[in-house]
């Protein structure tokens, strides 16, 4: 494997948790906020399908999240699996795309 | 027996007890029960009884072992004062260099066990094959590249300079591998570079001297390199000489990814 992917995976990981952290935190918030009144499907998509800014939002959040998560869960398989590498990128690719479309599919859902 | 006559009068009785428990702990203390690993990787430990000085070093301890007891005992060191980074072992299950750890640190119940350091392959008895660690040194390209004839005179550093502030924080490095059986990444994945040759290329990096700071930042930023470190801090804990490789190994992460935008890399 060569420097430079590992260099850019270590510089897409961090940019990635640089968006996610202020997303997180927004989520968090709106979900400590949404719970106060009941939580019901239709509080919540009348919320979501208000303003553009929630699923644009989400989607930001599933594309940060599916980067993240796919690089960390490939360091982690390295380290703690006999697995090749090979084998350990393939995963990783498999779950980011799997998070991508069941996340666009839930963000479709709620727009 | 310790001198009471400071602590004011006591009664004949109270002073006996006092008396009795002083002798008790003296004769508790006069001896050591040492755990010593014998063999290569398949090995077991051997108890000793060493009796218990003031002021004495887990090597002296050793030693004893060695001169006194069993003159089979294999084990490395050199120079006692802290300086040659050759007599690091693992005592009570830390990394440390045992002559300048003394007994009364580290002693639980009067007992210490002694083993060869973690991630190194066992030689015999507490001494460890060294030649990865050192290999890794090389594969970090953690060697100075120079760039001037010695006869163009000294180069003029900047001691207030944050390079050369960035290279005298990391620069005492004396090469035992406590950090490097300490670091939990390279018994994960033992391809690692490790703390202290990265903690070398560091301060070739902030060298104004070197000729080749990317040539250093591209054996690092490889595969096993400074990227893949978690910044446990397992090292920067452990080190006797109280560096801090996890910041260096940060100080790369970030010159490796200025020099990547930059396209050096």
């Amino acid at each position: 494997m060569s420097g430079r992917l590992e260099l850019w995976l270590f510089v897409l990981q961090r940019m990635s948790a640089m968006v996610l952290a202020p997303l997180v935190l927004v989520h968090l918030g709106t979900m400590i906020y949404a719970v106060q009144g009941g939580l019901s499907a239709a509080e919540m998509l009348s919320r979501t399908q208000s303003q553009v800014i929630w699923p644009v939002m989400y989607g930001i959040f599933i594309v940060a999240v599916a980067i993240h998560g796919a690089i960390g869960l490939r360091a982690i398989i390295r380290e703690m699996t006999p697995l090749l590498d090979t084998t350990a990128s393939a995963i990783a690719v498999l779950f980011c795309l799997l998070v991508l479309i069941l996340g666009f599919n839930a963000v479709e859902a709620i727009a | 027996m310790p001198d009471i006559r400071g602590y004011g009068a006591l009664s004949g009785c109270a002073q006996e007890k006092n008396e009795d428990r002083a002798l008790t702990a003296v004769e508790t203390d006069k001896t050591l029960k040492v755990d010593i690993w014998r063999g290569g990787e398949d090995g077991y430990y051997q108890s000793f009884t060493v009796p218990h000085e003031n002021s004495q070093t887990v090597l002296d301890v050793v030693t004893y072992v060695q001169r006194k007891l069993d003159p089979t005992l294999s084990y490395r060191f050199s120079c006692r004062v802290g300086m040659c980074g050759s007599c690091a072992m693992t005592v009570n299950g830390r990394p440390r260099w045992t002559c300048r750890t003394h007994v009364d640190l580290v002693a639980e119940d009067g007992c210490i066990e002694i083993a060869p350091m973690r991630n190194f392959p066992r030689i015999k008895d507490l001494a460890v094959d060294m030649t990865v660690f050192f290999d890794k040194w090389r594969d970090a390209n953690a060697r100075f590249v120079p760039t001037e004839a010695e006869l163009d005179g000294f180069a003029e550093v900047d001691p207030d300079s944050r390079e050369r502030k960035e290279a005298s924080a990391a620069i005492e490095c004396i090469g035992c591998g406590i950090c490097y059986a300490a670091c939990d990444l390279v018994s994960w994945n033992p391809d690692y570079l490790g703390p202290a040759a990265l903690n070398r290329a560091w301060t070739l990096v902030n060298d104004v001297r070197d000729g080749d700071p990317n040539g250093h930042l591209k054996a690092v930023a490889g595969d096993a390199g400074c990227h893949a470190c978690h910044s446990q801090q397992g090292c920067t804990s452990h080190c006797p000489k109280s560096l801090s490789p996890t910041a260096s190994i940060a100080g790369l992460k970030r010159k490796s990814f200025a020099a990547l935008l930059k396209g050096a890399l």
